[in-house]
């Protein structure tokens, strides 16, 4: 049970943006400009699954289900597959870019200071740009903020993953604005 | 030094929001939002303090300084007031309410599932309503985005008690909107 009265049945933090449509605006505006917004060199499958794994790190069941199913609908795999490069992206068949930006993005999830200039060499010695290294650390320190949100008011999460598979096509055809309450 | 090439002059956050005003439109839409529009109860000042507080728990020491100067401004009071609050908010002269919503705010930084519904409960206790509950616990989340944000990238944090004073009194008259926010540090020194 959530710890305040949420007024709705919805999961996870569409429960909370309901609850406060004056917070859910920005946070949606962020969400969809991080994870949608095309004018970016990193795919919306990479960002996603930037998104799924700090949410794994953060053990926030939803947040790492909603977006890993996006990851996966977007990059053509399974939830399966997904899992085994949260667990281990460095024996899993990403690229190496995307390998030193997942480990850009654990650093962050401990604290920002925890980013070494090492792994920004290695990053930028495997292709990664100015601008995409500094997504993926907003992405990823944003992500410490909605896991923070989900399961700092304790909000309920759907246990059959399928659930958040099943949503993944049409949320990416809608985006993050249009499909709060859907 | 900063990770990636930010714009000389512009310190802390101001140096990502030049660099990518994509991103500075949403990031200063939610700060607004949460920290200086009206708000049925929590004035603008304990908002700030919430700030302040779950910055300094980061060690982020930008944030810390600004959202500091800023509440003082917001509350009216001595920065001293704030530094109390920082270091120690049980034997600070703030409310009871206060007092218990730092403390969720303080679970939040550390992982949101520390934070339980006795936490909650002492909070209500105290006069709390859930949409307090709600802002303090999206509030010190927040923060602990803006914080690693700004630390992750190894922005420049001066240390200029002046700049950060002036930016509070600043940002207290005008808000968070990126044409307000993105001035040079030598610019914020020149503004009353």
């Amino acid at each position: 049970m959530a710890h305040i009265e949420l007024n709705n049945e919805l999961p996870g933090i569409r429960g909370l943006m309901a609850f406060r449509p004056e917070t859910e605006a920005p946070l949606n505006f962020l969400a969809e400009t991080l994870l949608r917004d095309d004018n970016n060199t990193l795919t919306r499958g990479e960002r996603e699954l930037i998104g799924a794994y700090v949410s794994y790190l953060n053990d926030c069941f939803f947040c790492q289900n909603v977006h890993g199913a996006m990851a996966g609908h977007y990059l053509s795999c399974d939830i399966n597959q997904i899992d085994s490069i949260k667990q281990d992206f460095n024996t899993s068949d990403i690229s190496d870019k995307m390998k030193a930006l997942l480990s850009i993005a654990r650093s962050v999830q401990k604290g920002g200071k925890q980013v070494t200039e090492t792994q920004i060499e290695e990053a930028r010695k495997n292709g990664a740009t100015d601008i995409e290294i500094h997504d993926t650390v907003l992405i990823a320190a944003a992500f410490c903020m909605f896991n923070r949100y989900v399961d700092g008011l304790a909000t309920w999460a759907p246990q059959d993953r399928d659930f958040y598979t099943n949503r993944a096509p049409q949320r990416a055809l809608e985006g993050y604005q249009s499909s709060v309450y859907k | 030094m900063p990770h990636i090439d930010l714009p000389k002059d512009y310190p802390g956050i101001r140096s990502l929001f030049v660099f990518c005003h994509e991103t500075a439109v949403p990031l200063c839409n939610l700060v607004q939002v949460l920290l200086h529009d009206p708000h049925p109860t929590l004035t603008a000042g304990e908002r700030e303090l919430i700030a302040s507080y779950v910055s300094n728990l980061n060690t982020c020491k930008f944030c810390t300084a600004t959202h500091s100067a800023i509440a003082k401004h917001q509350l009216g009071s001595e920065l001293a007031l704030v530094k109390q609050v920082l270091a120690d908010p049980e034997t600070a002269p703030i409310s009871d309410k206060l007092k218990a919503l730092l403390k969720i705010g303080a679970k939040v930084q550390l992982g949101g599932k520390n934070v339980t519904a006795q936490d909650v409960a002492i909070a209500r206790g105290k006069g709390a309503t859930d949409i307090e509950i709600h802002d303090t616990v999206l509030i010190a989340a927040a923060f602990c985005m803006y914080n690693r944000y700004v630390d992750g990238l190894a922005t420049w944090q001066p240390d200029n008690e002046e700049f950060y004073d002036k930016m509070g009194a600043q940002r207290k008259r005008e808000g968070y909107t990126p044409a307000s926010i993105n001035i040079k540090l030598d610019d914020q020194l020149r503004t009353s």
